[in-house]
């Protein structure tokens, strides 16, 4: 742009092109900074409006919003207390049930497994995650509650004679804190598989090797050296499976039946606050139950950015790059 | 064991005794050993099982109740025999094209920017930001989308159930993006400056064009996932039981249509929502098959991934 450079150039065609190159720079410049920009207003603008429409609720009723469990559009009461208790129940039942058998499956694959199965099986593991979660809940519906109804709801509760402890009581009605649980479990299980596996693939080869020397077997070279190693990786990857369990919204609206109640058994219908504002958001008349339902939503957006926040530092710790880009 | 071959004595008792007991541990830590791998492979089984059944159960519903109608007619009324769902099957198509509308440039300009300024700490929050927009539920989408566009516009439409997906897709467009175009070597990029090509068309003509098969893909994935996505659409697209294309309008959607008939009490309509979730589940696989071959064509990259 100094005129000093373009009278030493003797070409005029030269100028007209530096001149269009700085232009089309700028512009370029300009515009993917504008792109990337986007992205913390887009986060900014969500948690905004979603704020600022839950506010009302919040300012009304406090911290009993969150503790109160009376949830009455008509009364215009509303206390989340149910939804929040069966967001955490069913997440806690899905990585209770999910965790063992994702890492089980990704130890297995990076460790055990001869080459040719890796590819196929870990790319059945990779389509769990395609399947949209209405399908999960379709197949709920006429598959997994009419078994848990007959055989297994009625097998724990009596046969097992795990109906004598809090957690197994009552009529199998199917729909259930346990049936959502389930499908939580299907669901999350191969975030946590793809997350481990990547985490297991960035623990040295040398760390292996060194136990396999000094005369471990296969199993303590994996438990001694590798596990620990990949500890937090996987514990991130468990976090981040936490993360999708607490938002996922269609099948657990299809499988929990729905119900404003905190019931300690299992086999009781439950509410999550996805399935809340699911159910309700399109039926809400009056502009109380509108922001309560927001308020509701700004809750569980603000769960997850925490729950997400975490999975990411831990995964980073170990792999660094690599093993996050699995997340 | 190995201590015995050093030494010329015979053993002492106390030693034959460890060296008995190493070897009978031994047998321990190998059965362990085997049971352990027995457990891994157990869990690997258990863990493809559901996909299967799931799979299997789809197909056998879904099949059957499939036909040349429910591509082409439009849902009947209750105790209306036949029928299909091929204005919810457009519909979906609408809604995706919208949502590639917002967010292909947002998401290939985003990546673009965090692989030429990688370190920066914009670069960095723009990256950390967009990892917190992926973990976001759908759920929230929903109803941001509703309080941002429906609300004031005072109607359901196609757009602002495009807009809830086209968010969702930027963060996974932007990651790819990013990813793909770090893979172009510099000394390309040295080439075309070199040539005397400005930045911007090298970022542009070379760069972009280079890693455009991974962007493609990337796209391609993104779109599969947000194809099969309800929840951001209950209160957006809303859903329609007529034929419309306009994007100011309530429109059908496959997912909304599957959730609708699935927790309808009629056979007949759960009949649709199997044949309904089985081109669903069809259409994502296409669209991920596609993305595989894409990648495989012009990377070759064998084995990782």
């Amino acid at each position: 742009m100094s005129p000093t450079v373009l009278t030493a150039d003797p070409g005029a065609g030269t100028v007209v092109r530096i001149h269009g190159r700085h232009i089309g720079d700028r512009i370029y410049r300009g515009a993917i900074t504008f792109f990337a920009v986007c992205v913390p207003l887009l986060v900014a603008l969500v948690a905004w409006e979603i704020a600022v429409a839950g506010w009302p609720t919040f300012r009304h009723f406090g911290l009993s919003f969150l503790t109160s469990s009376d949830w009455d559009p008509v009364k215009d009461r509303f206390g989340a207390a149910p939804a929040i208790y069966g967001t955490l129940v069913s997440s806690a039942i899905a990585l209770v049930i999910a965790t063992p058998l994702a890492v089980g499956v990704s130890v297995f694959l990076s460790e055990f497994a001869p080459r040719w199965m890796r590819q196929p099986v870990g790319f059945l593991v990779d389509l769990l995650a395609a399947i949209p979660s209405v399908v999960y809940g379709l197949w709920g519906i006429f598959v997994l509650l009419p078994l848990l109804r007959d055989p297994v709801m009625p097998f724990l509760r009596d046969t097992l004679e795990l109906g004598s402890t809090p957690f197994f009581t009552g009529p199998a009605y199917g729909p259930s804190m346990l049936a959502a649980g389930l499908i939580l479990a299907i669901m999350v299980l191969p975030y946590i598989a793809s997350v481990s596996r990547e985490v297991l693939l960035a623990v040295p080869r040398a760390q292996r090797e060194a136990a396999l020397a000094l005369g471990a077997t296969r199993w303590e070279a994996i438990w001694r050296a590798v596990l620990p190693y990949a500890k937090s990786g996987i514990v991130g990857g468990i976090i981040l499976g936490l993360g999708r369990a607490l938002g996922e919204t269609m099948a657990v609206t299809m499988l929990i039946g729905n119900r404003q109640e905190i019931s300690a058994s299992l086999l009781a219908p439950g509410y999550t606050m996805a399935s809340l504002i699911a159910n309700e958001f399109s039926e809400a008349s009056s502009d109380a139950h509108l922001s309560a339902l927001m308020a509701v939503g700004f809750t569980l957006l603000i769960i997850t950015i925490v729950v997400n926040a975490i999975a990411r530092w831990l995964v980073w710790r170990v792999g660094g790059g690599a093993a996050s880009k699995a997340l | 064991m190995t201590a015995g071959v050093i030494r010329t004595q015979r053993p002492s008792a106390r030693q034959r005794a460890v060296g008995e007991r190493a070897r009978k541990s031994l047998g321990r830590r190998r059965a362990v050993n085997g049971v352990m791998l027995g457990v891994l492979a157990t869990a690997a089984v258990i863990t493809v099982l559901p996909l299967l059944f799931i799979l299997g159960h789809l197909v056998t519903k879904g099949a059957t109740s499939l036909d040349l109608a429910f591509f082409t007619h439009m849902p009947t009324p209750v105790g209306e025999a036949g029928g299909g769902m091929a204005n919810a099957i457009v519909g979906t198509l609408i809604i995706i094209g919208l949502a590639m509308l917002f967010g292909l440039p947002v998401g290939v300009g985003a990546g673009l920017y965090l692989a030429e300024n990688r370190g920066a700490w914009l670069a960095n929050s723009v990256r950390f930001l967009s990892d917190v927009l992926n973990g976001l539920p759908s759920i929230v989408m929903g109803i941001f989308a509703w309080q941002f566009l429906v609300r004031p516009m005072g109607h359901f439409s196609a757009l602002s159930g495009g807009v809830a997906l086209g968010v969702m897709m930027i963060p996974m467009i932007a990651r790819t993006t990013e990813e793909m175009v770090r893979t172009v070597p510099t000394s390309l990029r040295e080439a075309a400056l070199a040539l005397g090509y400005a930045r911007w068309r090298t970022g542009l003509t070379i760069v972009l064009r280079t890693a455009s098969a991974g962007i493609v893909t990337g796209v391609l994935v993104s779109l599969a996932r947000v194809a099969g996505e309800t929840a951001p659409l209950l209160f957006t697209a809303f859903g329609n039981q007529f034929w419309s294309t306009s994007v100011t309008q309530p429109i059908a959607a496959l997912p909304l249509q599957i959730f609708n008939y699935a927790i309808s009490p009629y056979d007949d309509w759960h009949r649709l929502a199997w044949a309904g979730a089985l081109v669903l589940i069809a259409l994502i696989l296409v669209i991920s098959i596609v993305a595989r071959v894409a990648t495989r064509a012009r990377f070759d990259m064998g084995s990782g991934d």
